[in-house]
């Protein structure tokens, strides 16, 4: 940067920023898009909860499993199909009667994608990265989930290479429901550990 | 725990001192690294919502991810390259919009393009991160063998570094317990500065609520972070 140089006052539409990157990156030959589009597109159709909530009603249904995904969670998870980017090392947390765990990135928004897909924006807000290590009992209540004084939170901030699954308890009544019907009751929330089943 | 400085605009406004300049400190810490600090508020939580809810941050996505893939930026790089954005606008930009920040950083310090050349093309103010004061160690030896054990109780060391790191401020100093031991890693903070990848082995580490936030904290609520060996010292 020279001393002569002026930067121009008006900040530029975030849309003309992104495209005035995206113009140079693809004139350079480094950004293919149509094959970009394809990535992005299969993170839109194939990556979420509804991948987390299948592996959490197969360790429901099948204490085998649950074993194999509390000992290796990212070989059990692949037992499934889910793996890749931001899943290579799974590490999953069991809720039991005495203790509720609860994830968080307080660092940035580190989020295991091919069981959740990508963050909800509250999950990467300050608010939560500040109070999740902070006051997690507190900030569970506020937002509507209330743990019982008696039980243990253990907070995981998701700092270097694990990413973290909530294996929720399992509710009550749900004896007769298959694994596929389990799984359509497991939120993205209690897969986090800001919901209780 | 400590005071630091982020809305430096306000405080001026409230108090008629100085502002401090953070750039003109050589040893604080990101703003990037949030845990334990007060003032944000409740939590806007919804249930379900888009991945993307604009055009341009699906875009912007998108041409993060091909920058990582074509380039093989490490975690690191990509991550300190927004952490080392202006506090003030860090805190007011959108998700995305760091992103697009980062990336646009990397691509000028990668020589793609200039901060000159994206201003015209954008017609209007580019605003990038600040440049990357990030040093390696002298030692980049790697190690693998684990020195901790599950159960060992350590100390996190307090050095708060320049550059990119995976120590929250919030546990350096502090004491706590080894639950897991996870093999050996590259070690974030040398690869994100150009030293390549460095094996460290790395642990969880349980804290309690007491430890981390003394008389502010709570009985019954513990905290696990993710920390590498080089993080660590015996207690003492």
């Amino acid at each position: 940067m020279t001393a002569e140089h002026h930067h121009p006052t008006k900040l530029a539409p975030i849309e003309a920023r992104v495209a005035a990157i995206e113009s140079v990156l693809v004139e350079k030959g480094i950004l293919d898009l149509a094959a970009l589009d394809q990535i992005v597109q299969n993170f839109e159709d194939n990556l979420g909860p509804m991948n987390g909530a299948k592996v959490v009603a197969r360790a429901w249904s099948d204490p085998a499993y649950k074993e194999r995904l509390l000992a290796d969670g990212t070989a059990a998870i692949a037992e499934l199909g889910f793996e890749g980017l931001q899943g290579e090392y799974m590490v999953v947390v069991e809720n039991t009667p005495q203790v509720h765990n609860l994830v968080v990135c307080t660092l940035c928004s580190c989020y295991p994608w091919p069981t959740l897909g990508l963050p909800p924006r509250w999950y990467k807000s300050p608010a939560y990265r500040t109070r999740a290590v902070r006051e997690p009992r507190k900030l569970l209540a506020e937002m509507g989930t209330v743990i019982p004084a008696d039980v243990e939170i253990r907070v995981w901030d998701s700092s270097a290479e694990a990413r973290y699954l909530v294996l929720p308890m399992r509710p009550d009544g749900t004896a007769d429901m298959s694994e596929e019907q389990l799984a359509g009751i497991v939120t993205r929330d209690s897969m986090i550990g800001v919901q209780r089943l | 725990m400590h005071a630091h400085a982020i809305d430096t605009v306000r405080t001026v406004e409230k108090f008629g001192i100085p502002p401090i300049d953070r750039r003109t400190i050589p040893d604080v810490d990101g703003v990037h690294d949030l845990g334990g600090l007060d003032g944000f508020g409740p939590v806007e939580h919804k249930s379900t919502e888009p991945y993307f809810e604009e055009d341009w941050e699906r875009r912007t996505f998108r041409l993060m991810v091909g920058l990582i893939a074509t380039q093989g930026v490490p975690g690191g790089r990509f991550r300190h390259s927004i952490e080392r954005m202006a506090p003030e606008q860090y805190l007011s930009s959108p998700y995305y919009e760091r992103w697009l920040t980062g990336a646009a950083t990397m691509a000028v310090e990668s020589g793609f393009t200039t901060q000159d050349e994206l201003e015209r093309r954008a017609g209007g103010r580019f605003p990038l991160s600040r440049p990357d004061r990030g040093v390696l160690p002298d030692d980049l030896t790697p190690h693998t063998t684990p020195r901790y054990a599950v159960g060992d109780d350590v100390r996190v060391r307090q050095w708060h570094p320049p550059g990119h790191t995976r120590a929250p401020r919030y546990v350096q100093g502090r004491h706590g317990t080894v639950v897991r031991v996870d093999g050996a890693f590259s070690i974030d903070d040398i690869a994100a500065h150009g030293g390549g990848d460095i094996a460290d082995p790395l642990y969880s580490v349980r804290f309690t609520s007491r430890e981390l936030w003394g008389e502010a904290g709570a009985d019954g609520e513990v905290m696990h972070v993710d920390l590498f060996e080089r993080y660590l010292e015996d207690p003492q």
